[in-house]
């Protein structure tokens, strides 16, 4: 279980949980975002910004509030560890003309988040340079501290990683009840964030789309409850 | 009376047939173009007697419209294979009489030449069901189609009314009305407990805030009383289980004891078990069947012709057979399982001899002593001819934004007009006009209290105040996603063969021949290795690749099926109220078996019995566990409902509830805490916990992450068309449309919860899955009648609803299951 360190779980509190990624000390949080305690940086991945008015724009009408949600939550998440940094890892928005769609309000939001801290939108393939609009800096790949951060995991065995774009989701079959959730995915060398966006499905870490990233062995995973982030044995995982 | 006019005189005559009184009464009234219900027991000839009017008035040589002329009969069917099946009924008579008749079919089979051919040049017949007519409807060209209509004939329509269907057939008549104004509606239904209901449904309402409208009616009085025992076992009914393997024995020898037996079941599964057990004590090798929704249509097709063929002792089958079709001459109806309602037990009954003045032959075989109780039920309102009154209901809201969109694909409405046509149509009579517009809107942008959408409308004004679709691709959407069934999503099952080693299987699994379809819900729970029985063998799960399982054929002889998972039938109110009635009386009890009658005796000394009008709560401790038991006899749906908010309550009151399970007759809630000495203490009331404000924050709490509700949201937003439906072959599986509609169900329920596809939602699972209007009458029914009963040990009446126990979900299951799995891994990392 490399990335693991069993002892420090608190089964009382599993609203955050520590990891490691090549040694350096994270949080993964029950939101979905992960949390750099010693460069005090939040880091969030494909938020998805506007999926609703992309569908509403081919006839589709879903509900146009995923932007307030999503900002929502990202919003507590920030305050949860007054982080000074956020790192976006791409597809932050979910086409290039996102931010015309969006509506005054949650604008003002997200420039409101972004006046007091230092915020990098990694560029993903949704988004291009959408954020740049915004203010922060856009780049197509951030190093810190030997971590490289990207929207999409590089071909072959990488480590030193951290990145989105996958939409990781786990399923889990246990005592009859069969469950389904967006998860960290990880080895101890690289790890791959769920989607934090408010309509962002996902992708079964079975899926043969993991294989090239994480190879067949030593998966680590963390699936995203309602009240918490709960570290599951790869053994108990299925197909969908 | 009228005489019936040549060449049919002379046919009936031919034929040594005297044609029925109902059948001249129909032939008057379409002659006097009057809307007619028909109601009829099975076995009375309707459907011809439906016809007869039509090829009557088609064959009069003066009447032929001109040339190119639109349809003249359309006929409407629940089934597609019930309009196949009557077409070629058609076929004989209007072969022999030489009737210059086109008759044609139309389902989603039906090629696309013969379908455009059937809008150029229209049959004078039409066979159809309910959403091929919404698709014609909704082409520019519906009012040449249907202008020269002059008759609808809507069969089964008992069964097909009081559903979504039946909301979306009512808006296509009402506009029908508008296009063809001088066509009359025959109406074909089996014996039901409100025939207004019926009749007011075929006729345009006129005044809906006056009265109804009613359609004239004609009754046939039921032939002889069917014939019904319930089988009495050698071995006494068990205390749990359904699928009466006791009575194998038995069942196989009424088998073999007629020429051709219909053996119903509730559930596919049971069906599917049943078969197998049937198999096993199969000594004299008798032709037995099986018969359900999930078998491949090609091997239900076989069965079907075998038995009208009469190459077949027997069929076990589920509800595919209970409609309309005969395959054959069935002699004997052998219901195993509860009934569930005194309407269904009767129309499966009536599939034996299809002769009104013979009895038909059913025997009962129940699966558990609750089960016995309810057949007594159903036996006694066989023999008063009672039948489950079905509840009148208003008419869907997602069912009316997907007709709106159809009728602005046929041409730009007004929506005054719309508005008005709509109101025609029984259940959408007391539609407010506010309603309609914020379905109109919800059309158009979504509906949504932040107007985001406006500038994607997809309907935009045209000149008149009238609305026209945006664009082509609208219509597009319309056509793709048209109609209300919107099933769970199937799985296909392949058989391969076996043997494969277990690591990465599934990635190399393909191919196979096609066993049939399950839910996904049931392929969820297997891993690899499992074996379950499946088209009539047991076979192994060997896994799942994209929407396809595969499994393969295993020498093991006990499938192992998990859990019950009931049928799609609860108990009706009608055979509830009638089994409190048995157990309140203990005279009635020498009816019953005598293992069943001691049982209530029994109860009756530890404990006390239920009630005709109140509820009885039992409390007791049991291995270090505390339950309270309620006997509501209000259908599994209920019972779950209240479980799920009885367990929330409890927990609140500090009872520590760890689980519940419910059955038809009752449900047990089980935890740490002392129950019986909360009550006793005062410190929980049961009237307070059983009281009405259930239904209010705990019900919304409850419904915030209950997986029913969201499947309920999600046949709403498909049928409403805010999601596209699944079409095969492209993209999105099953599991990611459920994905994202429970994402969707999660964001409007915080932003914008007064939202109408939230409401049509909340009206279905009232009526639905969660049957909340039951559970809240039955929750007034009991105010001030609580008896409650503190045991000392486990009461008689509970066994049968406490085995039930580990078949059931628990409270709270999901966190657990994570926070399980979580100490799953601490431990194996820890080495404890």
């Amino acid at each position: 279980m490399a990335g693991l360190r069993p002892e420090s779980l608190v089964l009382s509190d599993f609203s955050d949980q520590p990891m490691s990624v090549c040694g350096k000390a994270f949080r993964a949080h029950m939101s979905g975002a992960l949390f750099w305690p010693a460069e005090d940086a939040l880091i969030v991945a494909d938020l998805h910004l506007e999926k609703g008015s992309h569908f509403a724009a081919r006839g589709h009408m879903l509900p146009p509030y995923d932007t307030r949600e999503t900002l929502h939550k990202l919003a507590e998440v920030i305050d949860a560890y007054d982080a000074a940094s956020i790192i976006a890892l791409g597809d932050s928005f979910h086409d290039a003309e996102a931010l015309e769609r969006m509506d005054e309000a949650d604008r003002e939001t997200l420039a409101i988040m972004l006046a007091d801290r230092e915020w990098i939108w990694i560029t993903g393939n949704h988004d291009g340079e959408a954020g740049a609009a915004l203010g922060g800096h856009v780049l197509d790949e951030l190093v810190v501290e030997g971590i490289t951060f990207r929207h999409e995991p590089a071909a072959g065995a990488r480590t030193h990683e951290i990145a989105g774009h996958m939409h990781p989701a786990a399923r889990l079959v246990m005592n009859g009840t069969a469950l389904r959730r967006p998860c960290f995915v990880g080895n101890g060398l690289r790890l791959v964030l769920p989607a934090f966006g408010a309509y962002t499905g996902g992708l079964n870490i079975m899926d043969d789309a993991f294989l090239p990233v994480f190879g067949e062995e030593g998966l680590s995973v963390w699936m995203l409850g309602q009240e918490g982030v709960y570290p599951v044995a790869a053994r108990l995982l299925r197909e969908d | 009376m009228p005489v019936l006019p040549e060449p049919f005189a002379a046919w009936f005559a031919a034929r040594g047939w005297t044609p029925r009184p109902h059948q001249l009464a129909l032939l008057e009234a379409s002659q006097q173009r009057r809307s007619t219900l028909l109601i009829a027991p099975t076995g009375a000839g309707k459907t011809l007697a439906g016809f007869l009017p039509s090829l009557v008035r088609l064959s009069e040589p003066g009447k032929r419209p001109r040339k190119g002329a639109g349809l003249r009969t359309l006929y409407i069917s629940p089934l597609k294979a019930l309009a196949c099946d009557v077409a070629r009924n058609l076929e004989t008579p209007i072969a022999e009489m030489g009737l210059k008749i086109r008759t044609e079919t139309r389902s989603a089979d039906t090629t696309l030449a013969r379908r455009q051919r059937q809008r150029r040049s229209p049959p004078d017949i039409l066979l159809t069901t309910p959403e091929q007519v919404a698709l014609l409807l909704s082409h520019p060209d519906a009012p040449f189609l249907f202008a020269d209509l002059e008759t609808v004939i809507l069969d089964e329509l008992h069964a097909l009314a009081p559903s979504k269907r039946g909301d979306l057939l009512a808006l296509d008549l009402a506009r029908i009305q508008s296009l063809a104004p001088g066509h009359i509606r025959v109406g074909l239904s089996a014996t039901v407990a409100r025939p207004s209901e019926l009749r007011a449904y075929l006729m345009a309402q006129t005044a809906p805030d006056v009265r109804a409208d009613l359609a004239h009616v004609i009754e046939i009085q039921g032939g002889a009383k069917p014939d019904i025992k319930i089988l009495e076992a050698e071995e006494g009914v068990p205390w749990s289980g359904h699928t009466a393997r006791y009575a194998i024995g038995e069942i196989y020898e009424a088998i073999a004891a007629h020429r051709l037996s219909l053996v119903f079941v509730n559930t596919r599964m049971q069906a599917e078990l049943l078969f197998q057990e049937l198999w096993r004590v199969n000594g004299q090798n008798l032709p037995i069947a099986l018969h359900h929704g999930s078998l491949a249509a090609p091997q239900r097709r076989k069965v079907e012709s075998a038995m009208a063929a009469g190459q077949l002792k027997a069929v076990v089958a589920t509800s595919t057979l209970d409609l309309g079709i005969d395959w054959g001459d069935v002699d004997l109806v052998i219901h195993v399982g509860a009934p569930k309602g005194a309407s269904r037990l009767t129309q499966r009954i009536g599939r034996a001899n299809h002769r009104l003045d013979e009895p038909s032959k059913a025997i009962l075989v129940p699966g558990n002593r609750f089960e016995l109780l309810e057949c007594r039920a159903a036996l006694q309102a066989a023999e008063a001819g009672a039948q489950d009154a079905v509840l009148s209901r208003s008419g869907a809201l997602d069912v009316l934004a997907q007709h709106v969109l159809g009728m602005a694909c046929q041409a730009p409405f007004d929506p005054d007009v719309l508005y008005d046509e709509v109101r025609t149509a029984l259940p959408y009579a007391s539609l407010t006009r506010a309603h309609f517009d914020r379905v109109i809107s919800f059309v158009s942008t979504g509906g949504y209290a932040l107007k985001a959408y406006e500038r994607f409308a997809k309907l935009r004004p045209a000149e008149g105040g009238k609305l026209r679709v945006a664009n082509a691709r609208v219509a597009q959407q319309y056509r793709l996603n048209a109609g209300t069934i919107v099933d769970s999503p199937l799985i296909k099952v392949r058989l391969v063969s076996g043997g494969r080693r277990k690591s990465g299987a599934a990635r190399t699994l393909q191919g196979g021949r096609m066993l049939g379809e399950v839910d996904e819900y049931f392929i969820e729970q297997l891993s690899p290795g499992t074996t379950f029985a499946f088209a009539g063998e047991v076979v192994r799960f060997e896994g799942l690749r994209d929407t396809e399982a595969f499994v393969s054929r295993t020498t093991a002889q006990d499938p192992m099926i998990p859990s019950y998972s009931g049928g799609k039938f609860p108990l009706s109110t009608h055979l509830a109220a009638r089994v409190r009635a048995i157990l309140s009386e203990p005279k009635s009890w020498r009816a019953l078996p005598p293992p069943v009658a001691q049982w209530l005796l029994l109860q009756q000394r530890r404990s006390q019995l239920p009630g005709r009008e109140d509820v009885l709560i039992e409390t007791f401790a049991r291995s270090q566990r505390h339950y309270l038991v309620a006997y509501p006899f209000e259908g599994r749906l209920v019972h779950q409902t209240l479980g799920m908010l009885l367990t929330r309550r409890l927990h609140r009151a500090g009872a520590q509830p760890l689980g519940f399970v419910a059955n038809d007759y009752g449900l047990a809630v089980w935890g740490n805490g002392d129950i019986s000495r909360l009550i006793a203490d005062g410190r929980l009331g049961l009237a307070e916990l059983f009281d009405e404000d259930m239904l209010g924050d705990d019900l919304d709490a409850w419904l915030a992450e209950s997986s029913l509700m969201k499947r309920t949201f999600r046949m709403a937003a498909v049928i409403a068309g805010l999601i596209e439906r699944r079409h095969p072959g492209k993209e999105k599986s099953g599991r990611q449309v459920t994905m994202s509609t429970d994402l969707i169900y999660d964001v409007l329920r915080r932003h914008d919860p007064g939202h109408i596809l939230l409401e049509a939602a909340w009206a279905d699972a009232a009526t639905g899955l969660l049957d909340l209007a039951r559970l809240g009458e039955f929750l007034a029914r009991i105010k001030g009648r609580i008896r409650h009963q503190a045991l000392e040990r486990v009461s008689p009446l509970s066994v049968p609803i406490l085995l039930e126990i580990g078949r059931e979900q628990v409270f709270g299951a999901h966190e657990d299951v994570l926070r399980s799995a979580a100490q799953d891994l601490i431990e194996e990392a820890t080495g404890a």
